[in-house]
């Protein structure tokens, strides 16, 4: 029965309008970021390297390459997706309250659990749909426009380099991980949702608790960053990054294959699995003792 | 006849306010169970105990014999409801809707079997237009097509002439008494209007501020053997001499004005009516008062 609810709710997700905003949403964004690093790349990267342009010369058209562009897309996007995620999985239990048709799923023979579930797993489909198109567009997309070569990130003052055959499972990695962590808001807009009958609380809710932790992380302060940010989802959101920093020699070169700080990397998703498994079960239980009065 | 559906005791509150109060009815097999009160009686909230939408503060429900709270899933599967509006998934056909309710009652079902369903309550030339499209009767209809998809033995319907007109309340009131005179389907019918349950139901149960006022048969209840029968006279004075000389007299209950009312058999208003004209006694209306309508508004109007 859970497969027969989770087919009906992905057929309800994808015949409506609103899921396609998002899609339509993350092409529009790729494709901006392309086309401007495409005339003024050369800027772009001038951003990150200011402070090395006297230690060495830097190859910018070495750099401005497909898996380039592709992460700085991946930094730009990652941080608004969440809000597109909401847009679905807050309207999903107070969409049918407000539509009414919460009572008539709820009068079916499926425990609530069943309905929790089913619409949580439904949201992660959503998710890693929506990461896939944007792997289509970012990835292959820039691989094409732009070509590949090895991969340069910068982390504050330091240079990653990593090996052009060494980036593209790093990539994937990334992909995974930044799945995880949009079904963690995929798992708290639905608990919001839970605890409302309109459609927009739970959305706007959703999207104020991002705005709050992105800007608590951001400031750097120590009564935050000893507290708050070691435990925050929006600190371990960003995880996805790790797979770019790699290990380096005493030499200063790159070891092919390795991560500069898997146990980070492990504690990050770790933390992103607590918050979900949190979530979904506040939701579980609040929603079966919520008395179906819309 | 076996009873279908027992409640025993059911109570609800919301805070302080006691939505249902103790209540204790029995609906029988195959039969159309009226629902009656004014709106915010309790009517919606005991139906949406029976869905199992609201947990009640105590009592009992038992529907096929089985204690609904340990047999959730199994009794939910063989009853359809319709409960207070129709509403459905706007952005889907009515073909559609149909199919997902049909899917989470537990059956699989073909195109030409939604096809056929949506021909029984009219629909089938619109099964695929969005049901945003439709007008309120067609969603009411639309409505009863997905609470009978899974042909459940035991059909709610919560208000279902709500917002239809003339000739659609007459069409959901045929369709009622066709499920459950030609396909023996046992109904539990909500509603606010005595003369809608008067016209299609065998049992009834009148409820104001969740509590139990009255219950049983429609024909006892709206025909007793025992009418009031009320006289208006401009010769009332002839009339409380005649009483007084007559078998009538034990008959009387009330008197004021021009207005007397009798208690005796409807079968002996004409015998009545003759010993009034040999007395010379004028007569401006004669006949029995409804005393069930007269008593649900005395109960249930503030």
């Amino acid at each position: 029965m859970f497969f027969t609810l989770l087919r009906i709710e992905l057929f309800k997700i994808f015949k409506r309008p609103r899921t396609f905003i998002a899609f339509a949403a993350v092409a529009v964004i790729v494709v901006l970021v392309q086309f401007a690093l495409k005339l003024n790349g050369k800027d772009f990267i001038e951003l990150y390297t200011d402070s090395q342009t006297d230690t060495f010369e830097i190859p910018y058209e070495k750099i401005q390459n497909g898996y380039f562009v592709c992460v700085a897309v991946l930094h730009m996007i990652l941080i608004h997706v969440p809000l597109l995620v909401a847009l679905i999985a807050g309207d999903m239990i107070s969409g049918e309250a407000n539509l009414g048709t919460l009572r008539l799923l709820a009068g079916k023979p499926v425990t609530r659990g069943q309905i929790i579930m089913s619409k949580f797993f439904a949201s992660t489909v959503y998710v890693a749909l929506l990461l896939v198109w944007m792997a289509l567009f970012a990835l292959l997309g820039s691989i094409l426009l732009f070509g590949t070569e090895d991969l340069v990130v910068f982390k504050e003052t330091d240079l990653h380099i990593i090996r052009s055959h060494d980036v593209l499972w790093r990539f994937f990695a990334a992909f995974v991980f930044a799945a995880l962590a949009l079904t963690t808001i995929a798992a708290m807009a639905l608990m919001f949702s839970v605890f409302s009958d309109n459609s927009l609380g739970p959305i706007v809710a959703t999207v104020c608790v991002v705005i709050i932790f992105t800007i608590v992380q951001q400031l750097r302060v120590p009564v935050f960053e000893e507290t708050v940010n070691p435990w925050s989802f929006t600190t371990h959101m960003l995880g996805w990054k790790g797979f770019f920093y790699v290990e380096k020699t005493a030499e200063g070169e790159t070891i092919n294959g390795s991560i500069e700080n898997p146990a980070a990397l492990v504690k990050s998703g770790l933390v992103l699995l607590g918050y979900i498994v949190l979530f979904l079960a506040v939701s579980i239980s609040y929603f079966r003792k919520k008395d179906i009065l819309s | 006849m076996t009873n279908i559906l027992e409640v025993r005791g059911l109570t609800k509150r919301f805070n302080e306010f006691r939505a249902v109060d103790d209540l204790t009815f029995s609906v029988k097999k195959g039969e159309v169970y009226g629902f009656l009160g004014q709106n915010g009686a309790g009517k919606s909230t005991t139906i949406r105990m029976l869905m199992t939408l609201i947990e009640p503060d105590s009592g009992e429900i038992e529907i096929f014999g089985k204690k609904l709270a340990k047999n959730r899933k199994e009794i939910l599967r063989n009853i359809g409801a319709v409960i207070e509006r129709p509403d459905l998934y706007k952005y889907l056909t009515a073909i559609e809707n149909l199919r997902i309710f049909a899917t989470m009652s537990g059956i699989k079902v073909s195109d030409k079997c939604l096809m056929e369903q949506l021909d029984t309550v009219g629909l089938a030339a619109r099964a695929k237009s969005k049901v945003r499209t439709y007008s309120q009767g067609m969603k009411q209809r639309l409505g009863l097509a997905c609470a009978l998809v899974h042909n459940p033995e035991l059909i709610i319907l919560d208000e279902p002439t709500n917002g239809l007109d003339p000739q659609g309340i007459a069409d959901m009131r045929n369709k009622i008494i066709q499920l459950s005179k030609e396909e023996n389907k046992t109904l539990l019918v909500s509603s606010h209007l005595l003369n809608e349950m008067e016209m299609m139901a065998d049992s009834m149960i009148i409820i104001n501020k969740g509590k139990k006022i009255i219950e049983g048969k429609v024909s006892e209840l709206l025909h007793p053997e025992v009418s009031v029968i009320e006289l208006k006279t401009p010769s009332h004075h002839s009339l409380s001499e005649l009483i007084g000389k007559t078998e009538w007299a034990s008959c009387l209950k009330m008197h004021s004005g021009d207005i007397f009312r009798f208690e005796f058999n409807k079968d002996r208003i004409s015998e009545f009516n003759k010993q009034l004209v040999l007395a010379g006694i004028e007569v401006n209306s004669l006949g029995p008062v409804n005393s069930l309508e007269q008593f649900f508004l005395s109960q249930t109007q503030e």
